[in-house]
């Protein structure tokens, strides 16, 4: 609100006062971060809520006097709100077009009564009112937010009241509130705005280092000093403020050429231009552009200092070398700037191989461009060195490591290893964003290839690269891990096997190792080991491979790198230890998606599944048995990360691991349990899995094991449980292993979520059937899971309000749902955005709203109208949910009719719903309609909505549910006015007689009711008649239920009373 | 002869028995087989009472090599010195079928005290740094360019003293090798191959065990 407000949001016009926010994606996103956080103002910090403003926001406003409800008053066109301050000003002041609003409270109420012009709402509000914080919590707290330290400021001030009383406290809370907002709005901006184009702070930070070498050199220098403003650097390489970087800045540099006055230059993400002479942070006006944008640092300084550009150029040999050795930096990868001394000599020492690939860069370059610029160019260069590396790496290859032949070939291969090359050298470049990835493919990649890998974004795969802050002082584990690399490289089996020993005392879970690891080139080694014959260096290399892998960078250059495939062949091995190894570096690296369907491909899984198959007696095992049951760990450890792709599920099916793993099941251990039952679970979610998880009877077993004492195999027996139990045998089978009890017991564990929210969800499946719910309100389930209901995190709340709703089938359960104070609990979860939540929790109310009492409370709680107003979700599946829980809604509130019709656009907004396509919203919509309809005044608004011809147009449906509640609706409509004729006109009356022959018998009730109401009109009793609805209504007749027996006699008379009217009057004639 | 061969055959069914109660691992028909093909490899059959005699060093070298595709001389001379219990130059059917049992089918307590026995060249129960240099003098390739080629020889002793020597007293006594080994498995043949992987002791044991079998 405060910073990113005034600081971050893009205006039309700079000046302050007037001026609309530009419509840009970014205001977009902050407009709506902002909108969320007065949403959900009023629910979550109720006390801060009710603080009252220091002065009122005003703007005006698209609401209309009619927009305010019943809690507000009304006196001529102005509008207030009950509640008032001390003095008795109201809160809320409406006095159209203007609206005076005073707390929080109000502020989320009017949010909620503008529905869909909400976010229009908190424009208006935030264009007229520029400096909304200052109008909330006054001048002093104000100044305080936009300080540099805001919380000291803020304890100053504390100290400095005399008065420290309630209001204060509430105003801190309050400040503390919009201040934690004002950040993370600030982050999530940043976060956006940093995957946008530009320079980067690497590119940046290497010009600048160029630039300060000219500095040195005396006589002959070419300037005299460049130094950034702010020594403090982020860990994106940024020196900008926070509020800076929103605009793309990076750094602000302070240059004194030879021959002109000091420039300050500032650079952004598009450029460098000069600013308005920022020496020191602070002075706002001075981040002001004054100067063209220039696309780097050199270009500016030659257009600005004749000096420079004219030196510059005789430079020309001298920063001929600067660039490449910068460049060798990126083929290394060792370090993106500033490197050590000993270590240039050791490069140069040490890979004077890549003299010929450095000379067939500048060679390349040269081709494009006549004189060599000093300037890197930012692309041009990250280009470049990105193929660097690649040939560097195809290089180093070659030289010395056996195998190259391969390797080359694969580098050399198809499309796809194309891609595996451009992938990894992106990856590999420090601090580059991903919108240059886009640029890299455009030089010569195929595009299709490319998309499949930008389609990957999913879970870890698209991070952009995180780097050590400063590379100046690189760690002592990088020297030493240097030097074992250059061993590995060129010992013998013996050697390496002790160089290998001694890199696995290092802490390979410590990130410094595992990327130093990568970026001396000791991955290529490990992966190489794995291909050769020597099962101890294979081993030991595993051994590293496991650790490292843990790091998400790691995993993916295994990958890239193609040593998945090694790893995968090792699984053949006859040495246990190397397959059990091999096994657990595939569980780490097949995290993410590309991962896991190479192992798919390189034929993995069947290995993996193979793995599993080890000695089915458990409990007392020889030396070598026990091997095998830890080779079989490892294996379900694998599965258990490649399960996470559906493919593999399928595969994992195919190759017979579901026998084998229930077999493991029976294991007692622990560790082995966790990955098997992990692997059940994440499998469940397929059909197949869990009629072979029910018929395998590994019920019983992931029953005994919710009682183990391990909460992470609990959670993963109990989401097993959830995902099966949409089963009713499997439901059956828990109850019959009184897998019940242990579930109701979890639920007591309420500090871990994860277990919790597999635990109530397990609950919310097993309660579908009756006898499970019998049997959980034995053990007092229903109490806790009402006390559930708050401060839960959505995945838990989900589950409860679920669960909830099954309960609340059952009546006594609707009473117990009462006295524990659950509705006003259900109701205010109303008012959430979480689709799924939405769905379970309207149904959960429209359970309890089959309850007189109940329905009284949520009416006093407005439910009603917070449900009706999910009718506009963008969801069905929540629209139909919240259709169907009006209809008990409706049917039980006192004076349903007049509680409707309070709703303003509420009919209109039904009627609009029977043009959806969806027939589960159409069914609950037509049923909710019938019910309306029974309103005489609410059915005169139907019909003036042109409800009729909607629902004849519907009647051609072939789904008995819809049919079912069409004709209900129908059938009702059909008491007002010329409905009845209508309906006929519309064409409605044949295909509901055609209704008659379904084998639905709630359908014949329901169409029975329909045609009797239609055959009051004598032209819907010819159309009847025409297509031969006699003989089944007289078939119908026979029914045993009464209401049908009638509802079809009685349609049966019309149509004979109308035959015997025609044939009087024919005789009459 | 076929006199001869019977009661050959006879006499070695009583040595094997006696053998077979005193060496770990065989048992009495793989003692026999072990037994015949000792004679085999020696060129004349061993009958009791005969002056003790043996493998000589160079025919048990061309064993380890051909059977066990051993190379580095000074490895196999320690496997030698390590199967030549008594230190006189030969290796007996006796020092062959003990040493082999450790050799081929040894448990992990057993091949470290056979391993720290081939890898303590000088016999004086220390690896010092020395006796490590030595083994380990050709595991890296040299690099021409830096000032001592054995620069990085010296380095990877240091680093595996660092990593093996528990008391810190310069040199590796059976304490700390045992207690190193323990740690990792892989440093069971820290400085040099003297153990046959998995598929040379499958077909030695194929040729030893089946074959002569299917002979006899």
């Amino acid at each position: 609100m405060g910073l990113s407000l005034t600081r971050a949001a893009q205006w039309t016009t700079a000046s302050s006062g007037t001026g609309t926010l530009v419509f840009t994606p970014m205001n977009e996103s902050l407009l709506k971060g902002i909108l969320h956080f007065v949403e959900q103002f009023d629910s979550q910090h109720s006390q801060e809520a009710n603080h009252v403003f220091e002065e009122p926001l005003q703007w005006s406003t698209h609401l209309v006097a009619s927009d305010f409800k019943t809690d507000y008053d009304f006196s001529d066109s102005d509008v207030h709100s009950q509640e008032k301050d001390i003095e008795g000003h109201p809160l809320l002041q409406f006095s159209p077009p203007t609206v005076y609003v005073r707390s929080f409270s109000q502020l989320s109420k009017l949010v909620h009564l503008a529905s869909d012009k909400k976010l229009e709402e908190v424009r208006a509000c935030l264009e007229e009112n520029r400096e909304p914080v200052v109008k909330i919590l006054g001048t002093t707290f104000a100044a305080i937010l936009e300080g540099e330290d805001p919380y000291s400021d803020l304890r100053h001030l504390i100290d400095k009241e005399e008065d420290p009383g309630e209001d204060l406290d509430v105003k801190v809370k309050l400040f503390h509130l919009i201040h934690d907002m004002d950040k993370q709005l600030l982050r999530e901006l940043l976060k956006e705005i940093s995957e946008q184009v530009g320079l980067d702070p690497t590119a940046v930070k290497n010009e600048v280092e160029l630039l300060k070498r000219f500095c040195s050199e005396g006589e002959k220098r070419v300037l005299k000093s460049v130094r950034y403003t702010s020594d403090y650097e982020f860990s994106n390489g940024c020196r900008a403020p926070l509020w800076r970087q929103i605009h793309g800045e990076m750094c602000y540099l302070v240059i004194e050429p030879c021959d002109t006055e000091t420039l300050c230059v500032t650079c952004s993400r598009a450029g460098v231009f000069l600013n308005g002479g920022l020496n020191q942070e602070g002075d706002e006006n001075a981040y002001e552009r004054t100067s063209d944008t220039y696309r780097d640092l050199v270009t500016l300084l030659k257009s600005r200092s004749p000096h420079f550009a004219e030196n510059i150029n005789k430079e020309d040999f001298a920063v001929q070398e600067l660039p490449s050795t910068q460049k060798i930096q990126h083929v290394e990868s060792v370090d993106a700037e500033e490197q050590g001394q000993p270590q240039r000599s050791y490069e140069q020492q040490e890979k004077n191989v890549h003299e010929k690939p450095r000379q067939q860069h500048t060679l390349n370059k040269a081709g494009g461009e006549k004189k060599y610029e000093p300037c890197p160019r930012w692309k041009d260069l990250s280009l470049v060195s990105a193929c660097g590396k690649a040939e560097g790496k195809k290089l180093r290859k070659s030289s010395g490591e056996e195998k190259s032949g391969e390797i080359q070939k694969k580098k050399l291969g198809a499309g796809a290893k194309s891609k595996m090359k451009a992938e990894f050298s992106v990856s590999s470049l420090p601090g580059r964003l991903s919108s240059l990835k886009i640029k890299t493919p455009a030089g010569g990649m195929p595009v299709d290839v490319f998309s499949e890998s930008s389609s990957e974004s999913e879970e870890e795969e698209e991070q952009p690269e995180r780097r050590p802050e400063s590379n100046t002082d690189l760690p002592s584990e990088y020297w030493q891990i240097q030097k074992l690399v250059k061993y590995l490289k060129g010992g013998d089996q013996t050697a390496t096997v002790l160089t290998l020993c001694a890199m696995m005392d290092f802490n390979l879970m410590q990130e410094t190792c595992q990327l130093a690891i990568r970026d001396v080139g000791g991955l290529e080694v490990l992966i190489n080991l794995l291909d050769t014959d020597e099962v101890k260096c294979k081993i030991g290399s595993l051994k590293i491979l496991r650790k490292i892998s843990h790091n998400l960078q790691i995993r993916r250059a295994i990958v890239d790198m193609g040593g998945l495939q090694s790893i995968v062949r090792i699984l053949d091995s006859t040495v246990k230890d190397l397959k059990a190894l091999a096994a657990e570096t595939i569980a780490n690296v097949a995290r993410f998606r590309r991962a896991r369907r190479a192992v798919r491909q390189y034929g993995g899984i069947k290995k993996l599944v193979k793995l599993l198959d080890c000695v089915p007696n458990l409990a007392s095992l020889t030396e070598k048995q026990e091997k095998d049951v830890e080779v079989a760990r490892c294996g379900a450890l694998a599965l258990w990360s490649c399960s996470k792709s559906t493919k593999n599920k399928e595969a994992i099916r195919k190759a017979g691991g579901i026998p084998l793993l229930g077999r493991l099941l029976k294991s007692p251990h622990e560790n082995m349990l966790i990955p098997v039952v992990g692997t059940l679970q994440e499998c469940a979610s397929e059909e197949s899995y869990r009629i072979a998880i029910q018929t395998e009877g590994m019920i019983k077993d992931l029953v005994k094991n919710l009682s183990s004492d391990n909460d992470k195999l609990q959670m993963h027996c109990a989401s097993a449980i959830f995902k099966c139990a949409e089963d009713k045998q499997t439901r059956d089978l828990v109850r019959l292993y009184k897998g019940l009890q242990p579930l109701a017991l979890l639920l007591k564990k309420a500090s871990n979520k994860q277990l919790l929210a597999a635990a109530t969800g397990a609950i919310w499946k097993c309660s579908i059937s009756m006898e499970n719910v019998a049997k959980f309100q034995e053990y007092k389930a229903l109490e806790t899971l009402v006390g559930l209901l708050t401060n839960q995190p959505e995945e838990v709340l989900v589950n409860v309000v679920g669960a909830l709703g099954e309960f609340a089938q059952i009546p006594a359960n609707k009473a117990t749902i009462r006295k524990c104070g659950g509705i006003k609990p259900l109701v205010n979860l109303l008012t959430g955005t979480n689709q799924a939540l939405l769905v379970n929790v309207t149904k959960a109310v429209g359970a309890c709203a089959t309850d007189k009492e109940n329905m009284a409370i949520i009416d006093q709680l407005d439910g009603v109208r917070l449900v009706w107003s999910l009718l506009k979700n963008p969801s069905a599946d929540v629209q139909s949910s919240a259709a169907w829980a009006l209809c008990p809604c409706i049917e039980n509130a006192k004076d349903a009719g007049e509680m409707v019709r309070s709703l303003v656009g509420g009919l209109e907004l039904i009627v609009n719903l029977l043009k959806s396509t969806n027939n589960e919203v159409l069914a609950s919509i037509c049923a909710a309609i019938a019910k309306i309809a029974k309103d005489k005044e609410n059915l005169a608004v139907l019909t003036d909505h042109g409800v009729v011809p909607l629902l004849a147009k519907l009647t051609n449906t072939t789904d008995d549910r819809l049919r079912r509640h069409l004709a209900q609706a129908i059938g009702h409509c059909c008491m007002w006015g010329s409905n009845r004729a209508s309906f006929g006109e519309a064409g409605a009356v044949a295909p509901l007689v055609r209704y008659l022959k379904s084998k639905d018998s709630s359908v014949h009730q329901s169409t029975a009711m329909a045609l009797y109401q239609l055959s009051k009109d004598p032209n819907n009793c010819i159309t009847m008649h025409e297509k031969a609805v006699v003989k089944p209504l007289i078939h119908i007749m026979g029914s045993d239920d009464e209401m049908l027996q009638e509802a079809a006699a009685g349609c049966v008379r019309n149509i004979r009373l109308l035959a015997l009217a025609n044939r009087k009057a024919r005789l009459f004639n | 002869m076929s006199e001869m061969s019977a009661m050959n055959r006879k006499l070695i069914q009583t040595l094997a028995e006696t053998i077979s109660k005193q060496v770990e691992h065989f048992n009495k028909t793989e003692v026999a087989c072990l037994i015949r093909e000792f004679d085999v490899l020696l060129g004349e059959p061993t009958v009791p009472g005969r002056a003790a005699s043996g493998l000589d060093r160079g025919r048990f070298r061309s064993i380890l090599h051909n059977s066990f595709g051993m190379t580095d001389d000074m490895i196999m001379d320690g496997v030698f010195r390590t199967f030549d219990k008594d230190n006189d130059g030969f290796i007996s059917m006796k020092e062959w079928i003990e040493g082999l049992s450790v050799f081929l089918r040894g448990t992990l307590d057993e091949k470290i005290k056979y391993c720290f026995h081939v890898y303590d060249l000088n016999g004086d129960n220390y690896i010092s740094r020395e006796e490590m240099f030595h083994m380990l003098k050709n595991s890296l390739i040299r690099q021409p360019t830096e000032e001592d080629p054995d620069e990085g020889i010296k380095d990877l002793v240091e680093i595996t003293l660092k990593k093996m020597d528990h008391d810190h007293d310069g040199r590796l006594s059976f304490a700390d090798f045992e207690n190193a080994v323990r740690e990792e498995n892989l440093l069971l043949e820290a400085f040099g191959t003297c153990l046959p992987d998995t598929a040379g002791i499958e077909i030695f044991e194929q040729h030893v065990f089946q074959d002569q079998l299917d002979q006899w």
